[in-house]
């Protein structure tokens, strides 16, 4: 019997499996990450204490700007190909099987940003003893925003260059993970105890795992009428 | 329990002649109202013993900003409405709001700098409910944006739904950023538990002007969703009747 685990696990499986076959469309995200990010010290200046002041910061707006670009992907195939119609159909629940899409997207978009964040970080003067919380903080960052991006990309499907409506749907929304992200990533290069920002992070995931499957659903299948 | 008064609300044309029945109702009052409350907030109160008449923009200020907030609140009912009973009707009144709760957050925003120049010595401060006003509006661009990119109104009045919806979320953080977090925005002097913070002759005008702006934005919402009703029954019989009365 395929129960609710085995059908998630069936649609991270396949999604992981189609990502690694067209390994391109993974790699832009960390591509564009990693160039954005290297703009700075050239237009700023390649001072170091400069470069930590504005890490975080940096280092923020690389990631969501990085994770944008991919939840454009999100459904657009899948809602092409007429995967998602089936979805529907299959009778399982819609909710349940766009979050088991959300995750293997964080899995394959967030977890590599905030694995990638390291490099880009000692690239802007961080020490390394900073890079553990960086890394938290950016992954649990990212499950809010990949949640988020579940629901913009839902609203936005079937519309033609829905590119630049999708950032201006999901940026004002992403706002208290921007602010609260770059404070947490703030405190671990200052030394600090980065607790407080970290329970906003996860208190926003929390509240994204609870309530954006739904609407994504609701969004996903008003687009398939 | 009878219902039929509610589904009556579905059919165009009932609403069309309610929405013009009420309207002079609503704007009469809401003119006579501003109007007082402006002569009582500009001329009769007295001026801040610390802002001197700095502080009489409230008298917009205050108003807007609350209806900026009211605007979307009664949006995202009215999209939930009509997402849940498929009612075109509250989608009409959901796609009317986004345009007047816009402007009012451009109001709320404007007179809000203008008053910060003098009293804090900047235009703009990236303050929690300076941000959380901001972001207000960009959903309310977003939701304008979205409902335009969409060509099929039913899937619009429905995906923009669900958008007006998620961005509930936002309406909390503005009204409660300035408890929540250290603002240089003061605390609020009228809508709070206890004795307002304010002084009577300085409040009265105040309370007339909500009263007066909430009016104003009931009146504003019935003329809109008029022509949004005409716009979307354009084809429909009943309306070269009413056009060509």
């Amino acid at each position: 019997m395929s129960g609710v685990w085995h059908c998630a696990q069936l649609v991270i499986g396949r999604d992981l499996r189609l990502a690694f076959r067209n390994r391109a469309q993974l790699l832009h995200p960390l591509l564009f990450f990693g160039i954005v990010t290297t703009l700075f010290p050239l237009a700023l200046s390649p001072e170091p204490s400069r470069l930590r002041d504005v890490a975080p910061g940096v280092l923020w707006v690389g990631a969501l700007l990085a994770s944008l670009l991919a939840i454009e992907f999100l459904f657009r195939e899948d809602a092409q190909d007429g995967t998602l119609e089936q979805y529907a159909l299959s009778g399982r629940s819609l909710t349940w099987l766009l979050f088991a899409k959300t995750v293997s997207h964080w899995l394959l978009s967030g977890l590599p940003l905030a694995l990638a964040s390291p490099v880009v970080a000692y690239g802007l003067a961080v020490s390394p003893g900073a890079m553990p919380g960086i890394v938290a903080s950016v992954a649990l960052g990212t499950i809010a925003l990949s949640l988020l991006g579940a629901v913009s990309a839902g609203l936005t499907l079937g519309i033609k260059r829905g590119g630049a409506l999708l950032s201006l749907l999901t940026l004002p929304l992403a706002v208290p993970l921007l602010i609260f992200g770059a404070q947490a990533t703030a405190r671990a290069i200052a030394g600090a105890d980065m607790s407080a920002p970290m329970y906003f992070l996860a208190a926003c995931a929390v509240l994204g795992i609870t309530l954006a499957p739904l609407a994504a659903a609701a969004a996903v299948r008003i687009s398939l009428e | 329990m009878d219902w039929t008064w509610f589904h009556r609300f579905g059919s165009p044309p009932h609403l069309y002649g309610l929405a013009r029945r009420l309207t002079p109702w609503f704007a009469w009052p809401a003119a006579l109202l501003i109007a007082i409350g402006l002569y009582g907030g500009l001329v009769l109160a007295p001026p801040d013993y610390q802002q001197g008449d700095g502080f009489r923009i409230i008298y917009v200020h205050a108003p807007s900003a609350w209806l900026s907030l009211m605007a979307y609140t009664w949006m995202a009912v009215a999209a939930a409405i009509g997402l849940v009973w498929r009612m075109k009707a509250a989608h009409a009144a959901a796609a009317s709001c986004a345009p007047i709760g816009a402007w009012f957050t451009v109001a709320a925003l404007g007179t809000g700098m203008l008053w910060g120049k003098p009293m804090w010595g900047t235009y703009w401060a990236w303050d929690p409910r300076l941000t959380a006003e901001l972001v207000l509006l960009f959903l309310y661009l977003g939701y304008i944006g979205l409902r335009s990119a969409i060509e099929d109104p039913q899937r619009a009045d429905r995906t923009s739904a669900v958008l007006a919806i998620v961005g509930v979320v936002n309406v909390p953080i503005v009204r409660y950023s300035v408890e929540w977090w250290n603002s240089i925005h003061q605390a609020p002097s009228v809508m709070k538990f206890g004795k307002p913070s304010i002084s009577w002759p300085m409040l009265t005008p105040l309370l007339i002007m909500f009263i007066g702006f909430t009016l104003l934005f009931v009146a504003l919402l019935l003329v809109r969703l008029r022509g949004e009703i005409l716009r979307r029954e354009r084809r429909a019989q009943w309306v070269a009747e009413v056009v060509t009365e």
